[in-house]
Parts: C-alpha cells; sequence; structure tokens
C-alpha cells in the first residue's frame, strides 16, 4: 500500500503496484465542437472540443472548460461527425479573379466621372 | 504548465527526411515560413507528426501529473482562500490536459491510446513530478516557480507551426497568469511573514532549486535533428536559452526576498550577459525521467486508480450509437 504525503491517497489504500486493463476504444466517448458568444450581439466563435456521451454532457463539460471565467454568454456543443466541413487541400474553392471586381465595393470609382463632368470637359 | 518536451538526442537524423515526397515537403516548408500555421488535414511529413504527438503528448501528460503534488495540499492549505484558489488553479492544469489531449488527437492518437502510455509508464511527462511537497511552502514554490518556467516554455511554443497547440497554448498561457500571480503572493507572504514562515519557504526552495534547474531540459545537442524541428517551428527555442530566461526573470526576484538560491556559482556573467551556474546532475535528471524518482512509482499508480474506479461511470454513460471522428481544429 502506497503511504503518500497526501492523506487522501494513503486512504484509498492504493497497491503501488496495481494493474489495469488497457482503455478500450470509445472509452473516453466521441467529440463534440464547441463554440461560445462572448457577448450578446457577437457571432458565436469555435472555442475547442470536449469529449462526451450525449450532447448534455458535452454541455456540462464545455461550460466547465471553456466558460469558467464568466467570458461566454452562451454556448452550442455539436458533434464533430454532423460537421460537413471543407478540405484544406481544396481552398482553391475559395479563391477569386480579379475580374470579378464587379463584386467589391472597390470595382466602383464615380468620382472621376462626376468631377470631369462637372469641369464640363 | 510544463510542455518541454524530452527528445532523445541520440535518434538518427539522416533517416528523418528518407521517405518523403520532395514536393509536398517544399510546400510544407514554404507553408511555414510564410509563417502559416498547418492545420490536422494538411499534408506533413512523418517526423513533424511523430515529433508533436510526443511533446504535445508528453505536455498533456505532466498537466494531469502535476495536478497531484499540488493537490496533496488542498485540504490542508492554510485558510479557505488558499483552499478555493488552489481547487481553481488545479482545475486549470487539469483542463489544460484536456486541450492538449484535444490538440494531440488531431494528429491521429487516440486519447485512450495516449492515457494507456501514460499508466504503462511508456510516456514520459515533466520530470518536477517525480518530487514531492513536503509541505505547504512547496506547493507555494511549485505554483510560483515551476509555472513561470512553464510559461516560458508555453509562450514559446504558442509561435509554433501547428494550429490546434498554438490555439491550446493561448488559451492556457492566459490561465497561467493567473498560477503564476497566486503563487508569487503565496511565496511573498511566507517570505515576509514570521520566521517559521520563512524558513519553510526557504526550505522548500532548496529543495526545488535542482528539479527547477533541470525543468527545461540538457542542453540541446546541435544535430540535425534539432535543427530540423526548429526550422519546423515544432521546437522554438532551446533549452539552455529558455533556462537562462527563466534565470533572467526570476533569480532577481528571489533575491529581492532575501532568499538565498543552493547554488554558489550562480551569477550573471556582466561581459556574457549569461548566468552562470552549477552544471545540474544530469545522471539524475536521467535515472528519475527512466522511473527511478521519488514519486514515480506513486504518480503513476494513483492514476492507474483513478482510471479503473472511474471506468463504471464512463462504461454506463457510452452510448450505444457512438462513433469516434478525429475531431476537426
Ligand atoms: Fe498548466
Ligand atoms: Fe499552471
Amino acid at each position: 500500500m502506497i503511504k503518500s504525503l497526501d492523506p487522501r491517497v494513503t486512504r484509498a489504500q492504493i497497491e503501488e503496484n496495481n494493474t489495469i486493463t488497457p482503455l478500450k476504444d470509445l472509452d473516453q466517448w466521441e467529440t463534440y465542437e464547441v463554440f461560445h458568444q462572448k457577448k450578446r450581439g457577437d457571432q458565436h466563435m469555435h472555442v475547442g472540443i470536449v469529449h462526451a456521451p450525449n450532447a448534455e454532457m458535452a454541455f456540462l463539460f464545455g461550460k466547465e472548460q471553456y466558460g469558467r471565467r464568466g467570458f461566454s454568454v452562451n454556448i452550442w456543443v455539436v458533434k464533430t461527425r454532423d460537421v460537413f466541413a471543407s478540405e484544406y487541400d481544396d481552398s482553391d474553392i475559395f479563391d477569386t479573379v480579379p475580374e470579378k471586381q464587379y463584386r467589391e465595393a472597390g470595382g466602383y470609382k464615380v468620382m472621376e466621372k462626376i468631377n470631369k463632368y462637372k469641369k464640363g470637359v | 504548465m510544463y510542455g518541454n518536451a524530452y527528445i532523445d538526442p541520440n535518434e538518427k537524423a539522416n533517416l528523418i527526411l528518407a521517405e518523403e515526397d520532395p514536393q509536398k515537403l517544399a510546400e510544407f516548408e514554404a507553408r511555414i515560413d510564410r509563417g502559416e500555421k498547418i492545420e490536422p488535414k494538411d499534408w506533413m511529413p512523418k517526423e513533424y507528426r511523430k515529433q508533436l504527438i510526443r511533446m504535445i503528448e508528453q505536455h498533456a501528460h505532466s498537466e494531469i501529473i502535476g495536478a497531484l503534488p499540488e493537490g496533496t495540499w488542498i485540504t490542508r492549505a492554510p485558510g479557505f482562500k488558499r483552499k478555493l484558489a488552489l481547487m481553481a488553479k488545479v482545475q486549470d492544469e487539469v483542463g489544460h490536459a484536456q486541450l492538449l489531449y484535444s490538440a494531440a488527437e488531431t494528429l491521429g492518437k487516440s486519447r485512450e491510446a495516449m492515457i494507456n502510455d501514460l499508466i504503462t509508464g511508456k510516456s514520459k511527462y515533466s520530470n518536477v513530478f517525480n518530487y514531492p511537497a513536503f509541505t505547504w511552502a512547496d506547493a507555494c514554490v511549485i505554483a510560483w516557480l515551476i509555472d513561470a518556467g512553464a510559461i516560458i516554455n508555453q509562450v514559446a511554443n504558442a509561435k509554433g507551426s501547428y494550429g490546434p497547440y498554438c490555439r491550446a497554448l493561448d488559451r492556457i498561457c492566459t490561465e497561467e497568469s493567473f498560477h503564476l500571480k497566486y503563487g508569487h503572493d503565496n511565496v511573498v507572504t511566507l517570505a515576509t511573514g514570521s520566521s517559521i514562515q520563512r524558513d519553510m519557504v526557504q526550505g522548500a526552495l532548496i529543495r526545488w532549486w535542482p528539479p527547477i534547474m533541470h525543468f527545461f531540459g540538457p542542453s540541446d545537442k546541435i544535430s540535425q535533428h534539432t535543427e530540423i524541428l526548429m526550422k519546423w517551428k515544432v521546437k522554438m527555442a532551446s533549452n539552455d536559452d529558455m533556462r537562462q530566461q527563466f534565470l533572467d526573470m526570476y533569480v532577481p526576484k528571489i533575491w529581492d526576498l532575501g532568499l538565498s538560491i543552493p547554488d554558489p556559482l550562480l551569477k550573471k556573467n556582466t561581459a556574457t550577459n549569461k548566468w552562470e551556474y552549477t552544471e545540474p546532475d544530469w545522471d539524475e535528471f536521467k535515472r528519475v525521467i527512466n522511473g527511478d524518482g521519488p514519486c514515480n512509482a506513486e504518480r503513476l499508480a494513483v492514476r492507474r486508480h483513478a482510471e479503473e474506479h472511474g471506468r463504471w461511470v464512463r462504461e454506463a454513460l457510452n452510448n450505444v450509437g457512438s462513433k469516434y471522428i478525429v475531431p476537426l481544429a
């Protein structure tokens, strides 16, 4: 039995050479992605994951892990496997081309025309 | 706390890149050079993945095991306020482990596998936690100086190249600032208190100085291996540089309190601007990290006990339809 400096450990009567069956897959459950909102009016933001057996527990762990210092007003949890995400390898799907200036505010320059018109040229 | 992974300096360096696709490797290195982060599903060299898993996993284990010497004093912390504060700190450390295990598992090692490797003694954790916290003052010195060392390491690593690790470290560093203040406050209280309190904290400092000097690990051998890890921003500062930074920041603060550090050679060389000190006993370091320290057996037995006795709860909660997939970020 371990005689520890920690009275709680001594009381638990732990054998020094105790053995344990290795943890099996899913012993630590699956994962949930956690999102929080810092203050009302802000967008929710991804903050990390928790391992949990169900959404209620994920919420509990998420609140404890990411929300215990009063930096959140709202939390969402979503099963990782329910998130449909793009691949970084396909990030060219977000590429755009200079011709698409018509989508941008900067693509419209009217002052030149107005000034020209005012000068009557 | 405590992310300073132990890397075997004798590992063969020339084999590291042997089987890697040169074009993918070049793109990967260019991304890191541009200061961009690597994300979980990106292509990465095998060695990058392996070293990061080892490093983040060891860091996570250190947080879990580090909660034990400090936890020892929760029930006997002097006064209600300190009890609450210590509980909050220990909870933070366990939370750090959760964040780090999550970052490591994005690289493909499951949390179950990491825990199994911890409790069978296959994985390492920070060597300092194989030493006991004899008195309340030991817990105070740990909270101040070991956390201070950890912060230096974590702030450096937070600028590394792997996105999930950096994000976890940013979150961790925010909480560490409370640990540092809390630890300092405790040490100052003892050092400015009665003569019994001063003796207590001086004793703890004498006990903890060698582990503190061990904390950043032995000098890095200048090897091709270290160079690659630095180039890939896996390792962000050399062990000696971090040790120097620690001495720079904390030795004056310790001396301010009139405490003495048990190393007659310790002084700052004004010509080189570097601290000189007695070379730590690296044989002891190796002996302890390989299992033969005062608390190694107890630490792992306690973890095994906790895992085994919590198992029925985890199993009772388990959901038949669960299916694990690697987290996204
Ligand atoms: Fe920590
Ligand atoms: Fe800490």
